[in-house]
């Protein structure tokens, strides 16, 4: 998580303005606030994750960012982040639209379906994977739209939004996607960070 | 009422202009305060009080000899911690506790100023509890805070003044009075209107007293700051003391004899008059509309960290309307914080012990008044 938050952190800018969407208990706002000049608002479903972030003093409206999001003007943001959330959105793709309405840029996160570690649980034992990023049973999982690495690239390739920069984050280590090595990171990656814009 | 001689007042005496178009001038109002200013003089938190509150936000008030309204959140280790905040509270211009109202004896007549008492908005008594700022001599409050219609002047507050304050806290209220809130005002008001002994707003208080429509008055309010949920599980159909209905029109349910009650104590500490003025102010609130339409324009050099809450069964001031100001802020924006509080305690849920909402707002409070003294914003 440590890692996720480092990697995301070092993707902003100095004294930009941050939405946090699906903000949870706020620590990746509090990780942003302590280590940039920032100013940081979060989105948040859960009641008593958005007391948890008001008692801590932030910015938190509570709301759900499939019809919440609404509510905020056109590139109001000059960064927008949606860590490890989308796959549990009714609609993926509408959020995502606007996400690039609202933010100049936007960081997002994607616990990756296509890790070796994913395909061979599923290969071999036949069950649906279980892992640190999704550690729910198939019957709980609050995740409905599941996608790899590869999956998500693609998705921006076909909707035109332009990606900058894709990481890799496997464990402690991270490292550049490219297309030239998107088949073999999509293999390695326990976590995609993608930096987009419209 | 013979404890009213050990209230606190400031007489205003420079003329205020009121939205109606005329102007008062030498008048009082009444406050009460609870903690200490410091030295920096930047720990002070205006609270504004709803329809029938009064400055007595905490404590025993010394009139009623009972709880003061806000008890629950108000006092030392409390949600407004008056061990770390200096807790200022006015009673409205047009109330009946001290502060200049319908009730004030006119010197010239030696009689009620009553219904020649000029209409006043939200607007106008937030204009006349910021010369408490003078009087204080504090150059900017932490904080402004208020449940209901003391949401809505936390709202006209951080308008008319937006740099006045670093923290506001509006809570179940709205930006715009609805038809609904106000039909049951208006209800109310002909309850009292149309019982003989209002005398067209000249009644002496003794021998004639609008008591029994005040009372009616209140009853109907009552009803509207419950949630269906919260009345039919604290009364259901219980019978009142008998074992069986009446067959008459007595209180034979608990709910019936529970409304008498709470309409007979409110027509000992509350004026009619006043409540005619205060529900009229209410109905005249629209901060959209005395910003073209356009509600962020309220806010628009507000630099003030706001937090809007609402409660789930509140249906008086429901959380749609609450999230309204959230969507104004956020389209400008400004620094907001929202959060609906479960409860089935409805609209009252602001003066009672709803643990999760009491908390909430203590640990927002003390820790934005560290980070903003430590980050110097």
């Amino acid at each position: 998580m440590k890692e996720e938050f480092k990697v995301i952190s070092e993707l902003i800018d100095e004294k930009s303005r941050v939405l946090d969407v699906g903000c949870g208990d706020g620590i990746l706002m509090e990780y942003l606030l302590k280590n940039k000049v920032v100013d940081v608002r979060g989105l948040e479903i859960s009641k008593e994750k958005v007391k948890k972030c008001l008692s801590n003093g932030l910015a938190v409206v509570e709301g759900d960012a499939e019809y919440d999001l609404k509510q905020f003007p056109d590139l109001s943001f000059d960064y927008v982040i949606l860590s490890q959330t989308l796959q549990a959105f009714m609609s993926p793709e509408n959020v995502i639209k606007d996400l690039l309405r609202i933010g100049k840029k936007v960081i997002v996160t994607i616990p990756n379906f296509g890790h070796w570690k994913v395909r061979l649980d599923l290969l071999f034992k036949g069950e649906m994977p279980i892992t640190k990023n999704l550690p729910y049973e198939w019957y709980n999982t609050p995740n409905l739209h599941m996608c790899t690495i590869q999956d998500f690239y693609n998705f921006c390739n076909n909707k035109r939004i332009n990606i900058f920069k894709t990481i890799s984050l496997n464990g402690q280590k991270t490292s550049k996607i490219t297309s030239s090595n998107l088949k073999f990171k999509n293999l390695i990656s326990e976590l995609g960070i993608f930096l987009l814009e419209k | 009422m013979s404890n009213f001689g050990k209230m606190k007042s400031i007489l205003i005496k420079e003329p205020l202009k009121l939205d109606c178009g005329k102007e008062i001038s030498n008048f009082p109002l009444a406050y009460e305060t609870y903690g200490n200013l410091n030295e920096k003089k930047d720990n002070a938190i205006l609270i504004f009080h709803a329809l029938t509150g009064d400055q007595f936000a905490s404590d025993i008030n010394p009139v009623t000899n009972k709880e003061g309204w806000w008890n629950y959140a108000v006092g030392p280790g409390k949600a407004f911690d008056t061990g770390k905040f200096f807790v200022i509270c006015a009673n409205v211009i047009g109330g009946c506790m001290g502060s200049y109202g319908p009730g004030t004896i006119d010197p010239l007549t030696n009689k009620p100023i009553a219904t020649n008492f000029p209409v006043i908005t939200i607007n106008d008594m937030v204009n006349a509890q910021y010369k408490l700022l003078d009087h204080f001599k504090i150059e900017k409050l932490f904080a402004v805070a208020g449940g209901s219609m003391g949401g809505m002047q936390v709202l006209q507050f951080v308008s008319n003044f937006p740099n006045k304050a670093k923290v506001a806290l509006p809570i179940a209220c709205t930006a715009s009075h609805s038809a609904q809130n106000i039909a049951f005002n208006e209800l109310g008001r002909q309850a009292i209107m149309s019982d003989i002994n209002w005398k067209d707003g000249l009644y002496d208080g003794k021998t004639f007293n609008p008591d029994k429509g005040l009372a009616v008055a209140r009853m109907a309010a009552h009803i509207t700051y419950l949630s269906k949920k919260g009345l039919q599980e604290k009364f259901g159909r219980n019978l009142q003391e008998r074992s069986d209905l009446k067959f008459g029109f007595d209180a034979d349910f608990q709910i019936e004899s529970y409304l008498r009650y709470q309409g007979s104590v409110f027509v000992d500490r509350f004026d009619a008059n006043s409540y005619l003025y205060i529900t009229r102010a209410m109905d005249y609130f629209d901060l959209t509309k005395q910003h073209g339409g356009n509600l962020s324009k309220a806010f628009k050099d507000s630099k003030t960290k706001f937090f809007i809450i609402s409660f789930t069964s509140d249906w008086l001031y429901p959380t749609s309307e609450n999230k309204d100001i959230v969507i104004a802020l956020n389209a400008i924006g400004a620094d907001v914080g929202f959060v609906e509080i479960k409860t089935d305690k409805g609209h009252d849920s602001f003066l009672l012990d709803v643990p999760d909402f009491l908390s909430t707002i203590k640990n927002y409070l003390n820790t934005t008044y560290l980070n903003i003294n430590e980050r110097r914003i």
